[in-house]
């Protein structure tokens, strides 16, 4: 298998599956000549045209709007928004019509497309260019939301939620594009949305999180190790639908839950995730459930110093690890 | 001026109270309603609020010593009186100052009714003409200052943390006695580990004769080092006081009858897992065997009594106390008006009074006002007791372990021997109230109750 980073897995997923399908195009600011701020299309444009890869005005509300009405038409778009914090503008097309649709109609009118944002700080991005958005989508149903964490994830959940027909969220840690590499296969291969991946077996202690901070999970559950505490580290790869199964054995095998993510702490996937032990594995539970995730600040600071106080590390990750292991 | 506290009447026949510990010392400043003492009495500790706001003058009364009710404990000077001014002896704004009702500490309580120092009903004339008129006790010296009578300790021993869902259930699920369980937790918590490890030890299977580990002795030791002398508790010494003048008024009797409980068995099986899934909390034997006492006490009414010297007092609510080991020592919450309740009732309210005792939450309403006495003995590992009456109840039945049994069952067609689960009762009663042919009566009932319990009969 060759070794790729997250963009090329992205761009490849695209590409592949635009081949296999006319019907499905992108859309969205500077991804047609320019081949995207972060090259996840560079590329295309010139291999399937300026009618399926198009530029657009920087109105993020056209952009998901015209995605939407193109989906309703049985065509399969993929709206590409810059960074995920320039989303807003398309909330209403997006959860006010897109999550409703399908739903709405009694099945009548599926929307199947695929909306990628890159999002995530520690890029020394500021504060718009740092977002961390996912919340909002997990909060609202009739969205699937995936956010990988690996080339290998990121390519076969991209070709399923292309293949889908109803809305995805599809979330890129834009710190994953470079930084992350790994095997992917040449042959052709897709991965279920809904099933998350034990990326380490343990004992002691679950460890759940998503998306770029699951790097770090692994990184302090080596150090964890070395201390003579073994965890479990649960890459949920996928946010809706939440793979409660996968958490749940988790947890009853281990006695003690740990989230981790970067988006703020209060009402984020994370507490969703300690409901839901607290609900269903709570003869199980042998100690607090503890959250290591992004302060409750407006946003992402742009000062290093204060990027730092503010990003989950392999250090903060592994001292929560270590109470949580003596409790 | 200066005001005198005096140790406020709790219950009307609540004779006296003892001094647990002092929260302010003379010079203290003191707000009114503000705590100024923990006085214990029929085992209950409470905090005395006082009524005035000002500053103590001095403390008349020791840690440890027991003072009659209204026996001046404190002075306190308001603020309208320099310090050390001459103290008058002015009746204390009490909220409540009638004469039958709680004093100061009126607001912590409710429901209070005349009680016995046991926390029995107090009975009017009791004592044979000759001996009413007998001077009171003397007051036994003071007991030693009680450092560790404070409810509130802010940090619980070790090995008395919270268990966590994961222990309470493996616990449950082996059978395991947490308390021999030697915690590693953070603060020596028993963590989920520890039980799987106390399991695989095999030390889980050990006979539940296993010693417990031996109580540390508080005390000092004689000259030679032969012998240890524990100071007297002022609860101990409650417990004492009311075993000796329950043996020595009352000439009680004691009898016990052997019932088959296999139906009783099968009953708490088939409905535990959903009672317990319902309503939380274990089902344990004790509210099948409450039910069937309360009925039996309905059906002989002088078994729920207290004598009365010329009469024989029979009540009419069923309160029944229940005797539970706390911390300090034993101590009879009692579940009033038991017979309002389903067994479903009887578990969550005898649940509710036994965690309040061993957390030391009681209030005085809860130890006041029993009529009978019930006691788990079994829950030891009694076969068979014989109880002290709780004076001035007529009685105080034990139930004992259950046992499985070979058994002779008479048949038509010949005798068959049988395995049944089998638990003796025990009943001591007051022999002039009732004599042995009421005793059997009651024994008899509470028997043939508990034999018909079955699966299928409601427990709501």
């Amino acid at each position: 298998m060759a070794i790729k980073s997250v963009i090329e897995a992205v761009r490849e997923a695209i590409r592949e599956e635009m081949a296999r399908d006319p019907k499905v195009f992108v859309l969205g600011e500077d991804v047609g000549i320019r081949g995207g701020v972060f090259l996840a299309t560079q590329g295309l444009a010139e291999e399937f045209g300026n009618e399926r890869i198009i530029d657009a005005p920087l109105a993020e509300a056209s952009i998901m709007g015209i995605a939407l009405g193109a989906a309703f038409q049985g065509m399969r778009p993929i709206p590409e928004v810059q960074f995920s914090d320039f989303v807003w503008p398309s909330i209403n097309q997006l959860i006010g019509e897109a999550a409703r649709t399908c739903y709405g109609t009694n099945g009548a009118l599926p929307v199947p497309m695929v909306i990628r944002m890159p999002y995530g700080g520690g890029i020394r991005g500021g504060l718009f260019h740092s977002q961390n958005v996912e919340t909002h989508f997990f909060h609202t149903p009739g969205l699937k939301v995936v956010a990988p964490c690996t080339p290998y994830d990121a390519k076969g959940l991209l070709k399923s939620a292309i293949r889908d027909n109803n809305p995805v969220v599809f979330l890129e840690h834009k710190k994953t594009y470079r930084l992350v590499r790994g095997e992917v296969p040449d042959e052709e291969y897709t991965l279920p949305i809904g099933k998350a991946d034990v990326k380490r077996v343990g004992s002691n202690i679950t460890l759940v999180s998503y998306g770029l901070t699951l790097h770090y999970c692994l990184e302090a559950a080596e150090v964890l190790a070395g201390e003579g505490v073994d965890v479990e580290v649960v890459d949920l790869r996928t946010l809706t639908p939440l793979d409660t199964e996968t958490i749940l054995d988790s947890v009853k095998k281990t006695g003690k839950l740990a989230i981790v993510h970067e988006d703020n702490v209060t009402g984020g996937v994370g507490a969703e995730i300690a409901a839901l032990a607290a609900d269903q594995a709570f003869e199980y539970l042998d100690g607090p459930v503890i959250r290591i995730c992004g302060p409750d600040v407006p946003t992402m600071p742009f000062a290093q110093t204060l990027e730092d106080a503010y990003m989950p590390t392999a250090d903060k990750i592994a001292d929560g690890l270590r109470k949580l292991a003596a409790y | 001026m200066s005001v005198t506290i005096e140790l406020p009447h709790v219950g009307e026949s609540v004779v006296e109270g003892t001094i647990g510990k002092w929260l302010k010392k003379p010079g203290d400043t003191i707000k009114r309603y503000e705590p100024l003492v923990e006085i214990i009495t029929d085992k209950v500790t409470m905090e005395v609020p006082s009524p005035v706001e000002g500053s103590v003058v001095r403390l008349l009364a020791e840690e440890g010593e027991t003072l009659p009710m209204g026996a001046p404990i404190a002075e306190v000077a308001t603020a309208d009186s320099p310090e050390g001014a001459e103290p008058e002896t002015a009746p204390i704004e009490m909220e409540t100052a009638a004469p039958d009702s709680p004093g100061t500490t009126g607001q912590l309580l409710r429901d209070v009714t005349p009680v016995g120092p046991t926390g029995g009903a107090v009975v009017e004339n009791l004592e044979p003409a000759g001996t009413s008129a007998a001077a009171p006790a003397p007051r036994p010296a003071p007991a030693a200052p009680v450092p560790s009578a404070a409810p509130a300790a802010p940090v619980a021993p070790s090995g008395q943390t919270r268990l966590s869902p994961a222990v309470r259930r493996l616990a449950q699920e082996h059978s395991v006695d947490v308390s021999r369980i030697q915690g590693t937790g953070l603060g020596g918590r028993i963590t989920r580990d520890d039980v799987l490890k106390f399991v695989a030890s095999g030390a889980a299977s050990a006979p539940a004769a296993a010693p417990a580990p031996a109580r540390q002795l508080q005390g000092e030791t004689s000259a030679d080092g032969q012998e240890t002398y524990i100071t007297v508790t002022p609860v101990r010494r409650m417990i004492a006081e009311a075993m000796v003048r329950s043996v020595t008024e009352i000439p009680s009797a004691w009898s016990t009858v052997e019932v088959d409980v296999s139906g009783l068995v099968a009953l708490r099986a088939s409905v535990r897992g959903e009672f317990e899934q319902k309503q939380g909390g274990s089902l344990t034997f004790l509210p099948f065997i409450m039910k069937a006492v309360v009925e039996a006490l309905k059906e002989v009414p002088t078994m729920n009594a207290a004598w009365g010297g010329d009469k024989i007092i029979v009540k009419h609510n069923v309160n029944l106390g229940l005797a539970v080991a706390a911390p300090d020592g034993l101590i009879v919450p009692v579940l009033h008006n038991a017979d309002h309740f389903s067994i479903a009732g009887l578990a969550a309210g005898a649940s509710d009074l036994a965690e309040r005792a061993r957390t030391k939450k009681l209030t005085l309403t809860d130890v006041q006002g029993g009529t009978f006495t019930l006691n788990n003995t079994g829950a030891l590992g009694s076969y068979m007791s014989g109880p002290i009456i709780n004076y001035p109840e007529a009685g105080i039945m034990t139930f004992e372990t259950i046992q499985k049994r070979a058994v002779v069952i008479p048949a038509e067609s010949g005798d068959a021997i049988a395995i049944r689960s089998m638990m003796n009762i025990c009943l001591s009663f007051d022999h002039r109230i009732n004599d042995g042919a009421e005793a059997s009566g009651f024994l008899s009932a509470v028997k043939n109750k508990l034999q018909n319990m079955a699966p299928g009969m409601s427990i709501y």
